[in-house]
């Protein structure tokens, strides 16, 4: 069997992945680029004698190097191994499609064209005489529709015969001033026998468009002392001659002459309407709308989030409870108490915690597909870049930023939306100040301890908005400081609205459900081991018995209570995690602290919940607490000053988010190192405050 | 002072008559066909002004008014 690798290339939103399904009946196979968190989508699929794979590069407009996608998507063409290009241009707007295809004509590498979104072109009265253009560019040119499969076998028919005929000479031909001097070039090259594996008017072309690479091949060779003076003397030539002064342009330009003498021939387009407004005009005109813009956009998150948080619990509980009967049969068949904690508390408990959050992610994903199948993504970030931009962050960062009111984990992926590596980091960095539903219960049980009942809603809605604005002072400081630098140009484009495709939604709801499950999964079940591992040992057997022979003596049944709390407490203080709380305690002193807190704040790293049950243990209660619990808010207030609880909250507020949240923006972020920044930014920021917070309280 | 894009009356046709930018930006805007010799229209803003959505052939290109403000045009002689 014949392998035949490809490399699928396009312009943003001209329905490649769309095509990719389109061929049916292929593996999907979703990783990373090496070294970059892009997403690569590799396909592949069995057509007669052949094995075809498809690698779907990130879409580009032209073969620069602005964003991590575009570079991505230009070193895989130049550096990787594969057999041939497959362009996908989208029908309706060839004028700006065929620029990215001349770029690549440039390669020399074995090409086919496929003209997409055909039944739309049809619509718009666009007749494409595909074979025409095929014979003038040299390249095979088919009309598809990804749509209605029109034309895809014909595709893929022409894939394997571009595999099996030798590649024909590229057609892209320059004006004259500029092939002049490509034959100047080849000429000297000839004359001095230059060995080369590109061939010598690829080499001239790269010279003379400023091709970095290129530069550096030839700069120890001999021959370039000679080659120079030509070079520069060709350069001048054609500078003068086009009267522009940067390369880029010039070639841009010839690329869009060559481009529309190949549209005047082979593309008719009939009795348009100039006058007529487009679908995507009128729908513009509400949704973009100066004043209602925002409002309707508001709106519609809002409903995301409702659905998001009110739809999900319901699976959630029934996650929740499958773990919790899970833990309880499972535990019940293994006889070793040590094993047995280590199964139920430790691993099944951990799990079940990260399994938990699969339906608000599913339908947070499902939202934000649609959002960004139907084009209107675009349209939020040129409604919201304005007032971020402000800040140094960017419209896109709204979405994630507002996503991590609710959970941190979906925020850090969808942060995936920002294509700018800069960008998408400060936001990463920024999304923890929004507080995560999970510490709503500290909160809760904190405010109800220290405040009236009448003020604690806006005491709550405060710790909120705080974060938030605090959030957003710190990518201020952090776009100041350490993200220092140009601030990244906000050009892109606003796509035609369409309708989105069930099958794309479900395929990357699905994909990316099962790369955090897989990811996160594994990790988590490793650290929370590790965690149980901390707080349940070393084992004190002497404390063990001594609390079992009381408890069994005691008489009464809240005695029994008692003293199996002060063993729990007991237990936990001389664990590993209670060493390290006494360990720190004097870290915490200033914040007027005890390592109980201390401990307390430890074990929030793991999940913010956990910081209610721990609480409970350490102000013996007994672990099973929740935050409406009135005895614990009574112990909480007679036994923690007012001005601490005030830097506890402040902390809560601001440190690291939970393991799970951490591991993933570790992910996203792309590495430890990243990690280890976000854990000295949030502990410094989180200590300074407190440290403000608790001294103003005192002195209240 | 020369007429740039945000100067211009909505929906009207203006012909680009040079970028006044280098580097990163001058690369983007070519690569989104913002080129010397070619027909632009501002179709909208926001309502401070922060952002411009133009067209330029068949594309709706969102840039901020840094950016807007570097694309100079002229007056499109329909002929």
């Amino acid at each position: 069997m014949k392998q035949i690798k490809i490399a699928l290339v396009g312009q943003p939103n001209v329905g490649k992945s769309m095509l990719t399904n389109a061929i049916g009946d292929t593996t999907l196979h979703v990783g990373n680029f090496s070294g970059v968190t892009v997403e690569k989508k590799e396909i592949s699929f069995k057509y007669k004698d052949y094995e075809i794979s498809i690698v779907d590069l990130p879409g580009t407009y032209m073969l620069t190097n602005y964003s991590i996608e575009e570079k991505v998507t230009s070193d895989f063409l130049q550096n990787e191994e594969y057999d041939l290009i497959l362009n996908v241009v989208d029908s309706t707007n060839l004028e700006r499609n065929l620029q990215l295809t001349s770029e690549l004509l440039n390669l020399e590498k074995k090409m086919l064209i496929a003209l997409n979104m055909s039944d739309e072109a049809k619509k718009e009265n666009i007749e494409i005489n595909a074979n025409y253009m095929t014979e003038l560019l040299g390249v095979s040119a088919v009309q598809v529709s990804a749509v209605s499969k029109e034309g895809i076998d014909k595709l893929v028919h022409n894939i394997v015969q571009t595999y099996e005929n030798p590649k024909k000479d590229t057609k892209l031909v320059f004006s004259e001033a500029i092939e002049e001097e490509i034959l100047n070039i080849i000429t000297h090259l000839q004359d001095n026998k230059f060995q080369s594996e590109l061939s010598y008017r690829k080499i001239a072309i790269n010279l003379i468009s400023e091709d970095k690479e290129t530069y550096r091949m030839l700069l120890d060779e001999p021959i370039w002392i000679t080659l120079q003076p030509i070079l520069l003397e060709s350069i001048k030539h054609i500078k003068m001659h086009h009267d522009e002064e940067a390369m880029i342009d010039i070639f841009a330009d010839e690329f869009m002459a060559f481009n529309n003498g190949i549209l005047t021939e082979t593309v008719k387009v009939k009795n348009i309407n100039p006058t007529k407004l487009t679908r995507s005009q009128k729908i513009d005109n509400v949704l973009i709308h100066p004043f209602l813009g925002i409002p309707i956009f508001l709106f519609l998150m809002w409903g995301l989030f409702q659905l998001t948080f009110e739809i999900g619990s319901i699976p959630m509980d029934w996650i929740d409870g499958f773990f919790g009967w899970l833990g309880n049969n499972v535990g019940d068949s293994i006889s070793n108490d040590d094993v047995r904690s280590l199964v139920v508390d430790g691993l099944i408990a951990g799990v079940g915690a990260v399994v938990l959050f699969v339906p608000n992610i599913i339908i947070l994903f499902v939202g934000i597909a649609l959002l960004e199948s139907t084009g209107y993504m675009s349209r939020v970030a040129y409604l919201l870049d304005g007032f971020f931009h402000k800040f140094g962050l960017h419209g896109q960062s709204f979405i994630p930023l507002v996503t991590g009111f609710g959970c941190s984990i979906p925020a850090y992926m969808s942060a995936r939306i920002l294509k700018n590596d800069k960008d998408r980091l400060l936001t990463l960095f920024i999304i923890g100040f929004m507080s995560c539903g999970a510490r709503l219960p500290v909160y809760v049980l904190f405010v109800g301890a220290f405040f009236s009942p009448e003020s604690s809603g806006t005491i709550l809605f405060t710790i909120y908005i705080s974060g938030a604005i605090l959030g957003i002072i710190m990518a201020k400081i952090l776009k100041m400081t350490a993200f220092k630098g140009e601030s990244e140009p906000f050009v892109m484009e606003m796509p035609k609205y369409r309708l989105p495709s069930v099958v794309l939604v479900w395929h990357t709801v699905k994909s990316k459900t099962w790369m955090y499950l897989k990811k996160a999964g594994t990790f988590i079940a490793a650290a929370s081991i590790l965690i149980w591992f901390l707080s349940n040992y070393p084992h004190n057997d002497i404390l063990n018995t001594e609390y079992q022979s009381k408890i069994e003596l005691a008489i009464t049944e809240d005695s029994k209570n008692a003293f199996s709390n002060e063993l729990n407490q007991k237990l936990l203080e001389n664990s590993y995690l209670g060493q390290v709380g006494k360990f720190i305690e004097p870290i915490f002193e200033p914040l007027g602290m005890d390592w109980k807190m201390a401990v307390a704040l430890q074990t929030g790293l793991a999940a913010k919940e956990v910081v209610v049950s721990t609480l409970g243990v350490l102000y013996s209660l007994g672990g099973d607490v929740d935050e409406e619990n009135s005895s614990l808010i009574e112990r909480l207030h007679e036994n923690i000053p007012f001005a601490s609880a005030v830097a506890f909250i402040i902390i809560m507020m601001i440190y690291l988010p939970c393991l799970a949240a951490t591991v993933v923006f570790s992910k996203e972020a792309g590495g430890l190192k990243y990690t280890a920044y976000l854990f000295l930014f949030t502990t410094f920021v989180a200590y300074s405050c407190a440290f403000i917070g608790y001294h103003i309280a005192l002195n209240l | 002072m020369s007429q740039r894009i945000i100067d211009c009356i909505r929906n009207k046709s203006y012909i680009i008559k040079k970028l006044h930018t280098t580097g990163a930006l001058r690369q983007r805007l070519v690569s989104f066909g913002i080129l010397k010799g070619v027909e632009i229209k501002y179709l909208a803003s926001t309502n401070l002004n922060a952002t411009y959505e133009i067209r330029v052939g068949k594309m709706n290109i969102a840039l901020r008014k840094d950016e807007a403000e570097k694309i100079e045009v002229d007056e499109y002689e329909a002929n």
